[in-house]
């Protein structure tokens, strides 16, 4: 099983992963940092809002949510299923 | 005199911060503001041993810096009227995520006690934290605690006593290392600050060092003015670090002070303080609800039924007080009218008084049981799923899911006020964003229009009276939505703010919780109707009865229509009639314009206002006949006529503590005058659509 790192946009419902970089900066990077999103923290991804956007998710034992376009900035290190 | 502690509560939002405060207080305690946002200061008291120990609730933060109202609050408060001890309390089920702010506190060189809440889950999830050597490692008091239930109350104020006299503010200090890259400079910045005295006399000099590589706005400013020279030499080398950290580790200072803050808290909490059970497989309960409560099918489905029943709620449990407060005020005015000899003071205090108080009061179990419904929603945690399954609709609009919070506190949910709501923007980070909350938040059906629609509805509709509250806030929402979308891409043209909201875990309120909190909002309610309401309502009397007509013009018209005579020709009459070349156009009479007028005051003033209007306009004055009937008997009133004027009454300006409050909260007069005349004139063009196409279509009768 290889590793990869995709944007958390495109996990799955169910899928968890290792939070590998933020590429966000300014406020939105400040506002994800204060959450405990860092890197090298486990995140699952718990589900999506009726209209698919946004992305509701379990990290450090607690849940939020965000937008899908901000979860574009939060690169995650998801085992390989596929390969 | 007792001597006086100083107590200041912080800790994240959901973290049971206000159960403790309410713990901590009781009854006892002093809002400044409108509640649902604690921005402003919340005090209580309470004495132990001889000490007066005041407490004040910092608003709820994730953090300390510079970029939210609500952090800034907190920090202020902190910093300026340094508090004897900060409480920060936190859930011990995720301690690596809290303790985030504790470190941020202990930077600051704040005598702090730690208060680890919840630790009933902690213990249901055979989770073990290890509190002697956490408190070793932080080198503070920590106190284990329940806060619903109020254990580990007792030696949470012994603490607080005791730490207040171990540190009469001493420089306990606390670091952190932030690796290679930025500890050294660091600590050259430090050296600096602390030998010129730079800033010292508020802040840490190895914390200002901090904020000057975290670019934090407001330490600059104030570094900027203490000393120009030396605040540009620390931001040159704040520079030069952020440009090494930039080069060789492709980020910027302050991602890496973040990181290094959690990396610390994570090392801290698995060396030994924190044991969880091996196996983690059992799903939590909150995992289980959000299943089907933000379900993709189920989740909206569950979402209106749960709106739909708060109305259900609000209009049927408070029909018959509502009918017990309308009852003793008719009896009062009937007793007055009876007692007092005929003339202007029986008038004043029948027709002025004892109606502006009577249709005060009529509401306030309505508003009551409304209250109740919204701080179950909020405290439960169902708030916040409904922000979630929202936002992607309310982006649409140009808003942010957070607006939900002050469109639902405005009125999304039958009833609401929008001063709380106007002040519940606060949340919202991006100007714009909260500009057009803030200016839409009006449209939305507050319990003081709740009353006029209830009368409306009773007088011209037999069947579906819900139904017709559900059409009237489905079409406020959609009013304000595209009214939103309107200044959004006009006035207010914008990037949209950053979403990321907190999913509290699901909690079954505290019943003194809900107590307080429904208390505190309806208490808010009344002191403004009981003053500005009434003063209003006598104002308008006046307005409404002088100047009187001359004694020859009375003479010689007969005298049924003497009353009719004397309201035309008041200043009132006179306003209403010159507005109703323009108003002939919606269908509103002088009469209608006049209670209009009133509703500027305060929408609740409509009601009393048509009442008084038609009380005064017609012959019998001695008795209690309901404006419901009164209004019912008018041919000039028809079902056309009640939509219309409904949808008048929900869009058009609003009152004038909103007002006041949208320039207190936009720092301008500008935006009040802006949204009284945009709101008015919506309104407007809506009600002559509507008339004019009712007419159209034969709807006249």
């Amino acid at each position: 099983m290889s590793k990869r790192i995709i944007p958390m946009r495109q996990m799955e419902k169910g899928q968890r992963g290792i939070i590998h970089s933020i590429k966000a900066t300014g406020e939105l990077g400040r506002r994800i940092r204060d959450m405990g999103i860092t890197p090298g923290t486990p995140v699952e991804i718990q589900g999506r809002a009726p209209l698919k956007d946004p992305v509701a998710i379990k990290v450090r034992n607690f849940r939020l949510t965000l937008r899908n376009n901000e979860a574009d900035y939060i690169e995650v290190e998801v085992e390989d299923n596929e390969a | 005199m007792t001597k006086e502690l100083v107590v200041a509560l912080a800790g994240n939002p959901n973290c049971g911060k206000s159960t403790l405060f309410n713990e901590l207080t009781g009854g006892r305690q002093h809002v400044s503001n409108y509640p649902g946002i604690t921005v402003e200061r919340k005090e209580g008291f309470l004495t132990f041993d001889g000490l007066r120990l005041k407490i004040v609730d910092l608003p709820g933060t994730y953090s300390l810096t510079a970029y939210s109202i609500e952090e800034l609050v907190a920090r202020d408060f902190i910093v300026d009227e340094k508090p004897h001890v900060v409480v920060n309390i936190v859930d011990a089920t995720s301690l690596d995520r809290h303790l985030y702010l504790t470190i941020q506190l202990l930077e600051l060189g704040v005598p702090v006690v730690l208060v680890l809440n919840m630790m009933d889950m902690v213990e249901q999830r055979g989770i073990t934290i290890d509190r002697e050597r956490l408190e070793k490692r932080l080198g503070i008091p920590i106190v284990p605690m329940v806060a619903r239930i109020g254990k580990g109350k007792e030696e949470l104020i012994r603490a607080i006593v005791e730490t207040a006299h171990r540190h009469p503010r001493s420089n306990q200090k606390f670091t952190i290392s932030y690796g290679p890259d930025i500890d050294h400079h660091l600590h050259e910045m430090e050296r600096i600050i602390a030998e010129q005295g730079f800033l010292v006399e508020k802040y840490p000099p190895r914390w200002v060092a901090l904020k000057y590589l975290e670019e934090d706005r407001q330490i600059i400013e104030k570094g900027d003015l203490a000393d120009r020279e030396l605040s540009e030499r620390l931001k040159a080398m704040a520079g030069k670090i952020a440009d090494h950290i930039a080069k060789t580790l492709d980020t910027y200072p302050e991602a890496v002070i973040a990181d290094y803050r959690y990396g610390f808290i994570t090392a801290l909490l698995k060396d030994g303080v924190v044991q969880r059970p091996s196996v983690t497989s059992k799903r939590e309960l909150t995992d289980i609800l959000d299943r089907f409560l933000t379900n993709r099918l189920l989740g909206p489905i569950i979402m209106v039924f749960v709106l739909y029943l708060v109305y259900t709620i609000t209009f049927k449990y408070s029909e018959l007080p509502v009918e017990w407060v309308n009852r003793f005020f008719g009896l009062l005015a009937s007793y007055g009218a009876r007692a007092l000899p005929e003339g202007p003071l029986r008038s004043l205090i029948v027709d002025g008084i004892i109606g502006g108080v009577g249709n005060v009061f009529s509401f306030v179990p309505l508003i009551v049981l409304m209250f109740l419904c919204i701080a179950i929603l909020e405290d439960t945690g169902y708030l916040a799923r409904v922000a979630y399954m929202l936002d992607r609709v309310f982006r649409i609009f140009g808003l942010h899911g957070n607006s939900v919070m002050a469109l639902i506190i405005g009125g999304g949910i039958a009833g609401g006020c929008a001063v709380p709501g106007v002040m519940a923007t606060r949340t919202l980070r991006s100007s714009k964003e909260r500009l057009a909350t803030i200016l839409v938040t009006p449209f939305m059906n507050c319990g003081a229009k709740l009353p006029v629609y209830a009368m409306i509805i009773a007088t011209f509709f037999e069947a579906g009276r819900a139904q017709i509250m559900l059409i009237l806030t489905i079409l406020s929402w959609m009013i304000a939505l595209s009214a939103a979308w309107i200044l959004r891409s006009t006035v207010l043209r914008g990037p949209s703010t950053p979403f990321l909201l907190e999913l509290p875990v699901y909690r079954l309120p505290t019943l003194k919780g809900l107590l307080i909190h429904t208390w505190e909002r309806t208490w808010q309610y009344m002191k403004k109707a009981g003053t500005l309401i009434v003063a209003i309502t006598v104002l308008l009397w006046a307005l409404m009865s002088y100047p009187k007509p001359p004694e020859e013009v009375l003479n010689s018209i007969p005298p049924e229509s003497h009353s009719q005579f004397e309201l035309e020709y008041s200043i009132a009459g006179r306003l209403g009639k010159s507005l109703s070349y323009i108003t002939k156009f919606c269908g509103f009479d002088w009469k209608i314009n006049v209670a209009l007028f009133g509703g500027f005051a305060a929408k609740e003033v409509i009601l009393s206002t048509l009442g008084t209007a038609y009380a005064l306009g017609t012959e019998d004055e001695e008795s209690t006949k309901s404006l419901s009937e009164r209004i019912r008997n008018d041919p000039h009133w028809t079902p056309l006529m009640a939509w219309v004027f409904m949808v008048f009454v929900m869009i058009y300006a609003p009152c004038m503590a909103t007002l006041v409050v949208i320039a207190k909260e936009t720092g301008s007069l500008r935006w009040s005058i802006f949204s009284l005349v945009f709101n008015t004139a919506i309104a407007f063009m809506l009600a002559v659509g509507m008339y004019q196409g009712g007419l159209a279509l034969g709807l006249s009768r």
